[in-house]
């Protein structure tokens, strides 16, 4: 991994946050809770990958391992009452926002218990009660979107922040920087999170970006941006916490460049020839997110019994989720019609 | 030769306005920029500069006048040498094309084409709507433009529910780009009429992002030309997203704007998107023609929890009609109207395809064929039944479209009409259309390019055999 930028970017040159750039050290509460989250997302989808292949899963799947510590890291800084938005690799998020492994296996695989009644798929689901507005397929669609629930935020004078997620490919599209024009204009608060894994789909991000380090993408708009190690959570948490902070308190919207990593192909059916296998060994080598706050916990003498004991729940709840979205029922045909109107 | 000075149109579908004032009197001298009178509508006022040099000869039209067509000489200007003995000779129109050559509208957006001089939209027919079934006896009415009925409908719903929002380009300082939305930034503030700029994509992206939390949003395009950079979000996020969250998450929201040919503003500017929304579902798609269902309707929609698109017309905006004064006047989405009774024709149209339908139905009834018009008001859902009934009763149909006819709302109609009244049929459907090209800029190939009043005569007879 490139070694992110400590200091924040903004076009006046101007510093904010903490100023040492080092990631804020966690309680062990929270590390135990950020190594949960993220081991939750992981085991997930490992068996989502295992039944897209047993041929429980149909269409597309994009796999979120590698890049756990983002979503974990940003829902930390949030209260409830606050929205989260992304495009199409989407379980994650769903998981950090609280909603129920099994409702999101089962839409995996198309059942009526899914969260979308097996209509939406992997992705398209929603969750009113959680916050959680997607799931959007259209890449770069969620970056306005999510900007409008900050208008509605703005409208309703209340004080809550929507996070809207996208990715280094999306960052590319025309409605992103109409949004951030609007945005700053009409000082909307909303965190615009790109999770730059590098890649889109195949082309690299120096294949396929003019100016590669996207927290300056809002720079003509005079929104601030920063870069973000996101394969750090407590990283990602410091900066999540200023960018939200930044929002609630009016200011506007803010800009943080995670940089991470998948360690899958973009989707189930991408051999990702595009990379050398060196490289991404080395990425779980060195910058694995999960590793990182395993190790911390040793050096903070957690055992390592307590530490496979939480795994070991995961991998239940995992297995229970994985059970139930196998055998729930498709939907009733007569669901063909429903929804379309209401 | 007395140079003639013509009524000049302030925008592609002006008809007619007031002459609001003289700044020059008979026999003052005139240089050419000389701002010699002032026009108004009820959309702006504009200066009229002089083209020419000389005298202000005569005065025809006297300042205060109102509705004065588009084109009628308001007066004379007098060359170097010419004396009011010589006007005798300026009432020969032989100089109707200096017309063209009146000062173009201060106000006006750039979009606005120089005004015309021979070509005309075509006026409101002179068949009177039916009272709404809906509307209890005895009820008021009031005379008002299509214009000023959206923006009652969009104020009422505005007072009635404080999620309520107008967004769009030239909403709030503007006071709308077509002056649909005059006075609401002065009653509802800045935060609920809110100008945007110029970003379809992004604001109709916005505006869902709001829905989807839970407000009402008025979206307006400046004109649904400009809708297609937004396509995306309203088929993609907007109609499909209530069924991909199996019931959870929809949006309530309107799209609303003027569709369809304007008047000599060419291919690009012109275009009627009737079918292409009809074909979404998750949408539904209001297409009115009546002031009355302008307004009704239009509340309708605010209300609707689904995303609806509005297709207003331009041309339409400064006609007036009948609208019931009514606290609450809701018309349903998805209920034609039987705009005119018949017996031996059915015509289906909608939007300003009624303003040829209804003209037609006058000619057929010189000839003894009496036409049934239905108004279809909502293309989806599509009042089947009605028109399905209407068929039955005539046993033929002929549908009209400024729209093309290849997978056309026409060729749906005449589907349904297959489908549902086949055996009572006594002829094949016919379609009336806008023809299979760009709409061209040149106000004759123009006139060629939509439908006609001829074309729906000719249509309906050939139906009857006739």
């Amino acid at each position: 991994m490139a070694a992110p930028k400590k200091s924040v970017t903004k076009d006046s040159g101007q510093e904010k946050g903490n100023g040492s750039g080092s990631p804020l050290e966690f309680t062990k509460e929270q590390e135990l809770r950020a190594l949960r989250d993220m081991l939750l997302i992981r085991r997930f989808e490992e068996k989502a990958g295992q039944l897209y292949g047993m041929g429980a899963i149909g269409g597309f799947c994009h796999l979120y391992i590698g890049q756990e510590a983002v979503v974990v890291g940003m829902q930390m800084t949030l209260k409830k009452g606050d929205q989260v938005i992304t495009g199409y690799r989407d379980h994650g998020h769903m998981l950090a926002c609280g909603m129920d492994p099994r409702g999101v296996m089962a839409e995996l695989t198309g059942r009526r218990g899914g969260y979308s009644k097996g209509k939406g798929g992997s992705m398209h689901m929603f969750s009113v009660a959680e916050h959680f507005y997607g799931g959007h397929g259209i890449v770069g669609a969620q970056v306005s979107l999510g900007t409008g629930l900050a208008f509605a935020n703005r409208y309703r004078e209340n004080d809550f922040v929507s996070l809207a997620y996208f990715g280094d490919g999306a960052a590319n599209q025309g409605q992103v920087y109409e949004s951030f024009n609007m945005a700053e204009l009409w000082k909307l608060p909303v965190v615009y999170i790109i999770e730059n894994n590098r890649y889109a789909m195949g082309t690299s991000v120096a294949r396929s970006s003019a100016q590669t380090d996207f927290s300056k993408r809002g720079a003509s708009f005079n929104i601030p941006g920063r870069q973000v190690d996101g394969m750090d959570v407590r990283a990602v948490k410091a900066a999540g916490d200023e960018a939200v902070a930044w929002c609630r308190a009016g200011k506007g919207p803010y800009i943080l460049e995670m940089q991470t990593y998948r360690y899958r192909g973009h989707s189930m059916s991408d051999p990702a020839k595009y990379r050398t296998r060196e490289e991404v060994e080395k990425v779980r080598h060195d910058h694995d997110p999960i590793e990182q706050v395993r190790n911390r916990l040793l050096a903070a003498d957690v055992s390592e019994q307590d530490l496979k004991s939480i795994d070991a729940k995961v991998r239940d709840i995992v297995n229970g989720a994985a059970d139930f979205a196998q055998h729930d029922p498709e939907p009733d045909p007569s669901e063909l019609y429903t929804d379309v109107y209401r | 030769m007395p140079i003639q000075v013509l009524m000049p149109a302030l925008s592609p579908t002006m008809e007619k306005g007031n002459l609001a004032k003289w700044l020059k009197k008979e026999g003052e001298p005139i240089k050419s920029g000389d701002v010699i009178a002032e026009i108004e509508t009820d959309k702006a006022t504009m200066e009229v500069e002089a083209t020419d040099e000389g005298t202000l000869g005569q005065i025809l039209i006297p300042e205060g006048t109102a509705d004065v067509a588009v084109n009628t000489p308001i007066a004379t200007i007098l060359a170097d040498g010419e004396s009011a003995a010589d006007l005798a000779k300026a009432t020969s129109p032989a100089k109707q094309e200096k017309a063209a050559e009146s000062a173009p509208p201060a106000q006006a957006r750039t979009e606005a084409p120089a005004p015309k001089a021979e070509e005309k939209a075509p006026a409101a027919p002179t068949s009177v709507s039916e009272p709404e079934p809906e509307v209890p006896a005895g009820t008021e009415m009031i005379t008002q433009t299509i214009r000023e009925a959206l923006r009652d409908a969009m104020a009422e719903e505005m007072r009635r529910d404080p999620d309520v929002f107008l967004m769009g380009e030239e909403v709030a300082e503007y006071q709308g780009a077509y002056k649909v939305s005059q006075g609401l930034l002065q009653e509802f503030g800045a935060r609920r009429v809110i100008d945007t700029p110029i970003t379809e994509h992004g604001f109709a992206g916005i505006g869902i992002g709001a829905a989807m939390a839970g407000l009402k949003p008025i979206v307006e395009f400046m004109t649904f030309n400009f809708a297609m950079q937004a396509m995306d979000q309203l088929i993609n996020s907007a109609a499909k997203t209530l069924y991909m969250s199996g019931g959870q998450m929809g949006c309530s929201i309107v799209f609303r704007g003027p569709n369809g040919a304007a008047a000599r503003v060419a291919a690009q500017h012109s275009q009627d998107y009737s079918s292409w929304y009809s074909h979404i579902p998750g949408l539904k798609v209001v297409a009115p023609f009546s002031a009355a269902d302008y307004k009704g309707l239009l509340k309708s929609a605010i209300r609707d929890p689904n995303p609806v698109i509005f297709l207003e017309n331009e041309v339409l905006y400064g006609h007036s009609g009948e609208v019931p004064k009514l606290d609450d006047y809701i018309v349903p989405i998805g209920k034609a109207r039987i705009a005119r009774k018949g017996q031996h024709v059915t015509i289906i149209s909608w939007s300003n395809g009624m303003t040829y339908s209804l003209k037609a139905a006058d000619e057929l009834a010189k000839e003894g064929i009496e036409a049934e018009v239905v108004d279809l008001r909502t293309l989806r859902p599509m009042d089947t039944e009605t028109i399905v009934e209407s068929v039955k009763k005539t046993g033929r149909a002929v549908t009209v479209e400024e729209g093309w006819q290849q997978s056309g709302v026409g060729a749906e109609i005449a589907a349904r009409i297959m489908e549902h009244a086949f055996d009572y049929l006594d002829a094949p459907v016919a379609r009336v259309s806008g023809k299979d090209v760009p709409m061209p800029y040149a106000a004759n190939l123009e006139k060629m390019a939509l439908p006609s009043v001829a074309e729906v005569v000719q249509a309906a007879k050939a139906v009857c055999y006739r």
